[in-house]
């Protein structure tokens, strides 16, 4: 039963999902127009902490969310987060109250005309680093869709079986 | 043809009465339940519900329902649902489905959300407009029919109505964003065209299995 259940809800024991989006926001993280996605960061993260699937989420240092991150530009933050399957983090993202923050996005941020969002498989006791991160997103706008770097829309299943030290070695590559 | 073969089994007023009955029941329903809802005999009722599940209209469980087990606690009964599975028949055909998709990639695409959701609410004032009464406006009992009329399946939890069926599913797995927010502006629409809008407003509270759409009470705290 465990097995059929675990089945249904796409988890994995070897592999978890990794989910890292930028956005390039309109207006400083301190303006009027940003007010309310910034007021919505703890109750949303802590929404996130509180659903199945939750494995992890990337903050800087020294603060309770990721916004103070700047990777790629001066003007795009990023979320960053590791989930148990792509079932959970969907729920997450599109069946919560998460949904309408997200419906909101374009009083924050600016449309992006390339893919702004990329999803890849880890082993499961591995925590990416943000570098990795952006190779992903990288990989993912230059080739599009793959098992390496992927999309919600096109999503890839993870390996089978556990990960192997070459699997692993690539990862690092 | 298969989607066809399974819509013309609903021609029998009884089948239909059972998928009805278990499409709006909002859980699994047993054989005896289906039977005494709908006044037919029980083993023609399981019969009934039987080719409906073979055509893949309806989904089957089994489930012990009482809370005994081990020798004596019997065989698990046989319980049915609606199928997650869509089924659609267009004559002459028709891929509104696929064009749908193509509008939300190219309305994502062009960051158009903004457009759609003003689209969205002139269309549901139009179709709210058609409920609401001179003076006192419409009543949300009206307006739950109209969407029952639309396939969203209403129903009351406390003095919210949600809604189980999403009539966008399809779009909306794709493109949830833009679908759902769609939906949002559509239903905020038909509220205010119905002049319903000060006592209920439309939120998006997704639950699992369900339309993401609420029309939410304000004056009860709920």
């Amino acid at each position: 039963m465990a097995l059929a259940m675990s089945a249904a809800s796409g988890v994995n024991a070897h592999y978890h999902l990794v989910v890292f989006n930028i956005g390039r926001t309109v207006a400083a993280l301190d303006s009027a127009q940003l007010r309310d996605f910034m007021d919505g960061l703890d109750p949303i993260n802590a929404l996130a902490e509180q659903a199945p699937g939750f494995v992890w989420r990337y903050v800087a240092e020294g603060t309770n969310n990721a916004t103070a991150a700047r990777p790629m530009d001066d003007d795009i933050i990023v979320n960053f987060g590791v989930w148990d399957s792509r079932e959970h983090l969907w729920d997450f993202v599109y069946r919560s109250r998460h949904l309408d923050f997200l419906r909101r996005r374009r009083d924050w941020f600016q449309h992006l005309d390339e893919p702004f969002l990329v999803l890849w498989w880890v082993p499961a006791d591995h925590i990416p680093s943000t570098d990795e991160a952006v190779a992903k997103l990288e990989h993912l706008r230059r080739n599009g869709p793959s098992a390496e770097a992927f999309s919600f829309r096109e999503p890839f299943d993870p390996p089978s079986g556990s990960p192997t030290a070459s699997s692993a070695a690539a990862l690092e590559a | 043809m298969q989607d066809l073969e399974a819509i013309a089994l609903l021609q029998d007023s009884a089948r239909r009465s059972l998928y009805e009955y278990v499409i709006a029941a909002g859980h699994e329903v047993s054989r005896n339940e289906a039977a005494a809802a709908v006044g037919l005999q029980r083993t023609l009722a399981a019969f009934h519900l039987d080719r409906l599940a073979g055509a893949g209209l309806l989904e089957v469980a089994y489930r012990r329902l009482s809370s005994r087990s081990g020798p004596g606690a019997g065989r698990p009964a046989k319980l049915y649902r609606r199928a997650a599975i869509e089924r659609a028949v267009a004559v002459p055909p028709r891929e509104y489905a696929q064009a749908a998709n193509v509008l939300a990639a190219a309305i994502e695409r062009a960051g158009a959300e903004a457009v759609l959701y003003d689209a969205a609410r002139e269309e549901g004032i139009a179709l709210g407009r058609a409920i609401a009464r001179p003076g006192d406006g419409g009543a949300i009992s009206e307006l739950a029919r109209q969407l029952t009329e639309r396939g969203y399946e209403p129903y009351t939890d406390g003095a919210t109505v949600r809604l189980r069926n999403c009539p966008f599913h399809s779009v909306a797995q794709q493109f949830p964003v833009v679908a759902c927010g769609m939906n949002l502006a559509l239903l905020d629409g038909m509220l205010a065209g119905a002049e319903l809008a000060e006592g209920h407003e439309a939120r998006l509270q997704p639950r699992p299995g369900e339309c993401c759409v609420a029309l939410i009470s304000k004056t009860n705290t709920d």
